[in-house]
């Protein structure tokens, strides 16, 4: 209590809040009327007029069925398929004598198809369902009446109970706040699951009820809330409290959101206004888009081709059947007397001929279905299911500091992951820890600070070793980083020279104490100091901040107490070599701005002195020195340079003493403008404080590194050589964005840079002014001037193949974005290397990607971590979530969540490709087996009069898909690896295979097709030449059809598994499991249907053991048609694979010869294929080293 | 063609003991399965695997196809196409006339052994253009009916021949109603060759499809009589004509067993045919022949088994010399990317 009350106080003074102060505005007079008609009865939700307001309980369920509408509502999704709803056609005409075979056979797999997904359906659901559960059933104590508080579940909450909520709980529903701990009633909310920010928000409630803070203070309680009809903005609320006969007008400020967090308040009361579905948090939930990957749709596109080819085979069926059927009778005499066309059905009546026909076209429909797989999408389900655990086990994914595993969240995107064009990305949290780091300094012109960067580890391991680049040190490297990681957070500086007070001995001992002390007093962070450790930490507004006061304590001057005037430290006293305790006046505080770039303090030291301490940016800081104060500038400039490119983020710091005089009129002047209540209050305040800062002395400069996660460089370097472009959106600040740029190597000295910030004096003075159309449309031109400009600089730089980097600030974008200026703007960023956006919202990043999506019709991967991200999450065409501190919304919102971006690295290049791979492989495969069996089926009809008659059994038929061909599909699909996952790594241009679709253009596709129509044509027409009408073994028997039919599939069988072993290039037990498995479990099939009793088995009867197999033809024949339909595909194969090989192949060819531990092999093939406008540090090497060169030349 | 274990990298990942299990943690449990490292066979395609694998085929299927073709040529058949010659010659031009008609349909033919022929003989009636695959055909008969005398009365699928006179046929049905009937005699040097009606059909048929106690009825009563007639007093299980012909062809132009010839038969032996042309293929323009022939361990005679395994055979031979030469004269150029797609068109990028 005490120490939080502190605190209060202390944030009170910082920032001056200036809340609870609601009045009733405009908008209040609208409660009662449409739109505002809430009535809540606080603390009396039983009552009778509660009770006829029936307002719903605070269930919340998130799941897409319910018990009953489960079936209707998941039949009706699953019919929603074309090929699904085919295929229920199909099942209900098997029940007529249309259908050519039985029709338990044809319902069997649809039923089983079915019933799969909707059981895939139905465990997700279940699971949703158990997450409701656990929400709902989560506890939070309401008041029973008498003052008695009572643990009850969320989910029996009702409108007007009064909660009681305690420290770091989530808040139930939405709430009223009525009173808190703190004797103002101001309570912290954090609302990172909302919005994203992590920052601590401060809510107040009406002074009125702000003296109830002890339980049995609400047994009397009565008052009523009027207010706004649930609705989705956030951000505004409108009401009214009516508490002892007084109204009291309600705004946001008193507003806690369900789903937000109490932090630093021990406990609040509060009125339940909005329950479960009426809360604004589920009211703004969007239902997530379902993304299909784009392999899927051009999968749908395939079946439509094969649908066509469908109705075509059987059109031009029905119309040779209707011939013949009509000249079945000639004359009124029969031709075909044997099918006794005088006394027919409607099916076969030469009468009615065309009628005959267009029956037979639905026969031929359902005959020739076998075109299209049916088990092809439960299939690709279970595959895919597979793929995500797979995903989800895998160990180098797995982040062992938060105990996260990578999860794939919907298992339909993993080949999407394999074709990646664009990644835009968030930058805090996502790139960075967003954690700062005090890792160098700059002081009295020596640099200071032993730590590197991630950026200089990554430089420097390039120079040392530029073609050695193996997966497994770079990782033992991480490895080791880890081992050192500092204890403290925030400060990273390792330097003897200055540590454990050795500064004393350094020669300019007197600077770097004033530099320390500056980094002590000059802040506005607030100290909270745990007794029991006697150690001291800090809030502070930014992580930057906190790690100077974190950096000034390591260093020994540990910051402690914070009153409203005065500053309290420790100070090592290099004299007597004790702490000694200091104490500062604190008289002024120059806040931080974003034009100012500086802060300053203004204190009284106990000598009396007054002192103006001061830091900031450097490019507004050195102007600001006196002549005197020089000393050191022109080191500690470049310094800072180097600093930078080292990816850091740098202050200079600097102070001056002020004469009493000189501070008695800044004061008056500040203190004036301080009261100002006018529009130019600001710059008031501004000009007082620029007129005190100046003549400043320079001390140093500071290096902060904020921190990138591990491996991002890396990470990053390898998507950029796997011809991945990465675009980063940030909300943050320009310069912070363009560090970072430099920091993961999307920016490089030497890169030309495109800034779209079209900021001028001219535009700012027309904002100034009241006419905003004029400002907005100055600024419009501005901004297209500078893509014009742009775009020029752009083609000339193309020619010399240089790189050039985009950088656009939130306002432009705004403009960039509308819809005449948006394509020009998308033709930039496309040719540039690298693209950051600064300084935009939520819904611009959104709109940024689905720009690029739409557009540019590439795939898009959007990696973000908080709130602020979820609209671009949803909108990309995969969303990716890193599940790090900042809450859950972000990875709920994901399609994949990982723990760190450099998972991306193996997300990517090592899932992504083979799932990309083995998808297009399984799909073209899968459409190779059935139209090598469907063409079959309908070669025989032409020997059959297009009569519709099946040369296969039923049961032949219906389990080709489930039994003797899928699984050797589904093991394609799960296991294939075309190169091991070190080699993915290795050479990351083989993921380019994914972005240009290489392995499923419709070439390939076309190519698979032909090649199943060959297969189909070499199995039946060898087969009907060699089984002719001799006899077809000793005992002078016949074939029948049913001889015929189980030898034609017998080799359809073979012909396609060995298909399969032919064109997979990684053989597990599995793979020979599945595939000789398959052929064998077809004899066996073949034996034990052959017993069963004819009444079942019927043409199938003893075909087998009585008929084929003691027939050396069958034997011989089987042999020929797998050797004659394996034969051109693998001569294919061999010369492609030899002398046009793609590039995995290439890779294979590399394994295969040994030479994938020759490092420099492996660099020339890596290199030949990098495009030389790429970023990652690879490329910067490459442009360093050759820019060296030229100058080499020039000399 | 390399069969590697992929090592399992970076080290410390792969070992379950490099962190103590936390309580409830997550880490996903090591195995090759799960980290799809199992051991594998990758092939490629390597010049020598791709020529060891043409000259395998060309070796196996070049014999097989030699002895394939030698036993076809083994194959002693004769084929005599009767149905345009035995009708008599006023009805040439109008032959369904004739054989709708009551008038004697006996013919006499005349076969000459051109080579040897050795016991058995094989006697077959051939068809053509009768498409015993229709669907409406296949379809119009009663297994259950065929199988057990109870079920006598289940003919729903043997429209329109289910039922005479108010009584259900047995065996129902097109199939048996279309039975065959032509028949043959035959005689050498005025010797009655015998013809061995029995075990001509499938012992599976003879066995388990048709019943031992069903017995023909009501059969070919019809107002429309469409083939042979059956002895109402011999179950189903011994008419093996039937049998035979129930077990439908799969083909337009298919043989079906007759009987055999226990005799061997001389070259120049002059067999005479004393056959009952009684069969209608004239409707529907279809061919009759009488075919004589023996069996070989491959079956009747078919060239085309061993010439195609000789094709095959050859053409691998053939391409595992083309390939050999190609290997040799235009060595693969290693590891230049210049040709993939997104190298060739710069645009792409």
């Amino acid at each position: 209590m005490v120490g939080g009350r502190r605190k209060k106080q202390h944030f009170s003074r910082i920032h001056a809040f200036t809340c609870g102060k609601a009045y009733f505005r405009g908008d209040h007079s609208l409660i009662g009327g449409p739109g505002f008609s809430r009535v809540v009865y606080c603390n009396d939700p039983e009552c009778f007029e509660a009770s006829l307001l029936n307002y719903g309980g605070n269930y919340v369920r998130s799941t897409k069925y319910t018990l009953a509408t489960f079936f209707p509502k998941s039949l009706f999704e699953q019919f929603r398929r074309v090929a699904n709803f085919y295929f229920l056609i199909c099942a209900i005409l098997s029940f007529t004598p249309l259908s050519p075979y039985s029709s338990i056979s044809n319902v069997l797999p649809l039923v089983v198809v079915i019933g799969a997904t909707m059981g895939k359906e139905a465990v997700e659901d279940w699971k949703r369902k158990k997450q409701d559960i656990e929400m709902n059933n989560r506890k939070v104590k309401v008041h029973q009446g008498d003052g008695r508080f009572e643990h009850t579940k969320w989910m029996d909450l009702k409108v007007g109970d009064i909660v009681k909520v305690e420290k770091d709980e989530f808040f139930p529903a939405d709430l009223i706040l009525l009173s808190s701990s703190y004797e103002e009633a101001i309570c912290y909310v954090e609302t990172m699951n909302l919005d994203g920010e992590t920052n601590l928000k401060l809510k107040q409630a009406l002074e009125a009820t702000s003296s109830l803070h002890e339980d049995s203070s609400f047994q009397n309680f009565k008052a009523v809330i009027r207010c706004e009809d649930p609705n989705a903005n956030l951000y505004s609320f409108v009401g009214s409290l009516e508490f002892r006969k007084e109204q009291y007008p309600l705004s946001p400020q008193q507003l806690l959101l369900r789903d937000s967090k109490l932090r630093n308040t021990d406990y609040i009361f509060g009125a339940v206004i909005f329950t479960g579905h009426d809360t604004k948090v589920i009211q703004n939930s969007t239902e997530p888009p379902s993304k299909r990957s784009k392999i899927e749709r051009r999968m749908d596109k395939i079946v439509y081709v094969l649908f066509a080819l469908l109705v075509l085979l059987s059109v031009i069926g029905s119309i040779f059947f209707g011939i013949a059927t009509r000249e079945d009778l000639e004359n009124g005499k029969m031709t075909r007397w044997y099918l006794r066309p005088d006394e027919t059905t409607i099916y076969y009546d030469p009468e009615r001929a065309t009628v005959a026909a267009i029956l037979q076209f639905l026969t031929a429909l359902m005959l020739y279905s076998y075109l299209i797989p049916i088990s092809l999408y439960v299939s690709i389900e279970v595959v895919k299911v597979l793929q995500s655990i797979f995903i989800n086990q895998d160990l180098h994914m797995y982040y062992e500091e938060a105990d996260k595993p990578a999860r794939a969240r919907t298992s339909n995107l993993n080949e999407e992951l394999g074709q990646v064009d664009t990644i835009l990305s968030d930058k805090t949290g996502t790139l960075t820890c967003n954690s700062m780091e005090f890792i160098k300094c700059s002081v009295a012109g020596t640099s200071y600070g032993r730590g590197i960067t991630e950026v200089e580890k990554a430089l420097a391991w390039r120079k040392v070793s530029p073609l050695a680049q193996d997966v497994t040190e770079e990782e033992g490297q991480v490895e080791e980083f880890k081992k050192e990681k500092p204890s403290v957070k925030g400060f990273n500086f390792l330097d003897e020279r200055i540590m454990n007070g050795n500064w004393i001995k350094e020669p300019r001992a007197d600077v770097i104490q004033k530099f320390l002390l500056l980094l002590a007093v000059c802040h506005t962070a607030i100290p909270e100091v745990d007794e029991e450790a006697g150690r001291t930490s800090y809030e502070a507004e930014s992580p930057d901040e906190a790690a100077f006061v974190v950096a000034a304590r390591e260093l020994g001057f540990e910051f402690y107490e914070r009153t409203q005037t005065r500053i309290s430290f420790y100070e090592f006293d290099p004299l007597s070599g004790k702490k000694v305790e200091r104490s500062y006046n604190l008289l002024n505080i120059l806040e931080f701005s974003s034009s100012r770039k500086r802060m300053s303090v203004i204190v009284r030291n106990e000598e009396g002195k007054l002192l103006l301490l001061c830091k900031g940016a450097d490019s507004v800081m050195f102007e600001r020195l006196a002549k005197s104060g020089q000393e050191f500038a022109e080191l500690t400039k470049e310094h800072i340079a180097e600093y930078a490119d080292a990816g850091l983020r740098t202050l200079v710091i600097a102070y001056r003493e002020i004469d009493e005089q000189e501070y008695v009129e800044f004061n008056e002047q500040f203190t004036e403008a301080k009261n100002l209540v006018s529009a130019d209050r600001e710059e008031m305040i501004e000009e007082a404080a620029g007129k005190i800062e100046r003549d400043l002395i320079l001390l140093g400069a500071t290096a902060v590194e904020d921190k990138l996660q591990n491996g991002v460089p890396d990470c990053i370097d390898k998507l950029a050589q796997a011809g991945i472009k990465i675009w980063v959106l940030t909300g943050d600040k320009m310069e912070t964005a363009i560090n970072i740029g430099f920091a993961c190597s999307l920016l490089r000295q030497g890169m030309k840079q495109i800034v779209i910030n079209p900021e001028t004096p001219e535009i700012k003075a027309l904002e100034k002014s009241d006419d905003k159309s004029a400002a907005a449309a100055a600024f419009k031109a501005s901004v297209l001037q500078q893509i014009a400009e742009g775009k020029r600089l752009l083609s000339s730089s193309n020619k010399d193949s240089e790189a050039v980097a985009l950088i656009v600030d939130g306002k432009s974008l705004t403009y960039a974005l509308e819809d005449d200026v948006k394509d020009n703007f998308l033709e930039l960023a496309i040719g540039c290397a690298s693209v950051i956006c600064c300084r935009s919202s939520p819904k611009q990043k959104a709109l940024v990607t689905r720009l690029v999506k739409s557009k540019t019709g590439s795939t898009t991967l959007a990696i973000g971590d908080g709130a602020n991200d979820v609209g671009m999450l949803q909108e990309a065409d995969i969303g990716v979530g890193i599940s790090g501190v900042e809450g859950m919304q972000a990875v709920m919102s994901s399609d994949i969540a990982i723990a760190q971006f450099r998972f991306l690295e193996r997300l990517l290049l090592v899932h992504g490709h083979w799932c990309y791979r083995r998808i297009s492989s399984m799909i073209c495969y899968f459409f190779y087996k059935n139209i090598a069996f469907g063409f079959t089926i309908f070669f025989y009809e032409i020997y059959a009069s297009f009569s519709g008659q099946a040369v296969y059994n039923d049961w032949f038929l219906s389990l080709y898909n489930v039994f003797f061909t899928s699984l050797p599909v589904i093991a394609l699909g799960v296991f294939d690896q075309d190169v091991s996952s070190r080699l993915c790594l290795k050479f990351p241009p083989l993921y380019q295979e994914g972005i240009q679709n290489v392995l499923f253009s419709w070439l390939r596709i076309l190519a698979w097709l032909f090649n199943g129509v060959l297969s189909a044509t070499i199995i039946f027409f060898f087969c009907i030449r060699a089984m002719q009408h001799q006899a077809f073994r000793k005992g002078g028997e016949v074939v029948g059809l049913e001889i015929l039919g189980a030898t034609m599939y017998t080799c359809v069988v073979w012909v396609v598994n060995c298909q399969m072993a032919l064109s997979i290039s990684y053989f597990t037990y599995i793979q020979h499991l599945f595939i000789w498995g398959g052929i064998v479990f077809w004899y066996i099939f073949l034996i034990a249907y052959g017993a069963i009793d004819p009444d079942i088995s019927t043409s199938a009867y003893q075909v087998f053991i009585e008929a084929c197999a003691p027939s050396g033809l069958y034997w011989l024949l089987t042999l020929l048609v797998l050797i004659a339909s394996l034969l051109p595909y693998f001569a294919y194969s061999a010369i492609q694979m030899r002398f046009f090989p793609l590039y995995h192949q290439m890779i294979q060819w590399i394994r295969s010869d040994g030479q994938t531990d020759d490092p420099e092999y492996c660099h020339i093939v890596r290199q030949r294929s990098l495009s030389h406008t790429t970023v990652g540090y690879t490329a910067r090497f490459e442009a360093k080293s050759k820019s060296s060169k030229e100058r080499a030349r020039d000399h | 063609m390399s069969s590697s274990t992929p090592s399992s990298s970076a080290g410390g990942v792969g070992s379950a003991d490099s962190a103590a299990p936390r309580r409830n943690s997550k880490r996903p449990k090591y195995s090759k399965f799960t980290q799809q490292e199992l051991p594998a066979c990758k092939p490629i395609l390597t010049p020598r695997w791709v020529i060891s694998a043409f000259m395998l085929v060309s070796i196996v299927f070049i014999p097989i196809g030699v002895v394939s073709l030698f036993a076809s040529r083994d194959v002693v058949e004769i084929i005599d196409r009767y149905e345009t010659a035995c009708v008599p010659d006023g009805y040439k031009n109008d032959k369904v006339t004739f054989i709708q008609s009551n008038l004697t349909k006996q013919c006499n033919r005349t076969l000459t052994v051109k080579k040897r022929m050795k016991k058995p003989i094989y006697v077959y009636y051939q068809l053509d253009n009768f498409y015993q695959n229709h669907r409406r055909y296949v379809k119009s008969r009663s297994d259950s009916q065929l199988k057990e005398n109870s079920s006598w009365d289940d003919v729903s699928s043997c429209k329109p021949e289910d039922m005479s006179k108010d009584q259900p046929i047995v065996p129902c049905g097109l199939i048996a109603w279309s039975l065959f009937n032509d028949t043959y005699s035959f005689s050498l040097n005025d010797q009655q060759l015998a013809v061995n009606k029995k075990g001509i059909s499938w012992k599976s048929d003879r066995d388990s499809k048709f019943g031992k106690d069903v017995f023909p009825q009501n059969f070919q009563n019809g107002s429309l009589k469409g083939g042979a007639t059956l002895n109402l007093s011999i179950p189903l299980s011994e008419q093996e004509d039937l049998i035979v012909w129930m077990r439908t062809a799969a083909l337009p132009t298919f043989r079906k067993l007759y009987g055999k010839i226990e005799q061997d038969l001389q070259p120049n032996d002059q067999i005479h045919v004393t056959l009952d042309n009684n069969y209608n293929t004239y409707s529907f323009n279809g061919k009759k022949k009488l075919v004589l022939s023996t069996t070989s361990w491959l079956g009747g005679k078919n060239d085309f088994l061993g010439i195609a395994y000789l094709t095959v055979g050859g053409l691998c031979f053939f391409l595992a010399l083309s390939f050999t030469v190609v290997y040799l004269v235009k060595p693969r150029r290693l590891g230049d990317p210049s040709y993939l797609s997104w190298n060739r068109n710069p645009g792409g990028h």
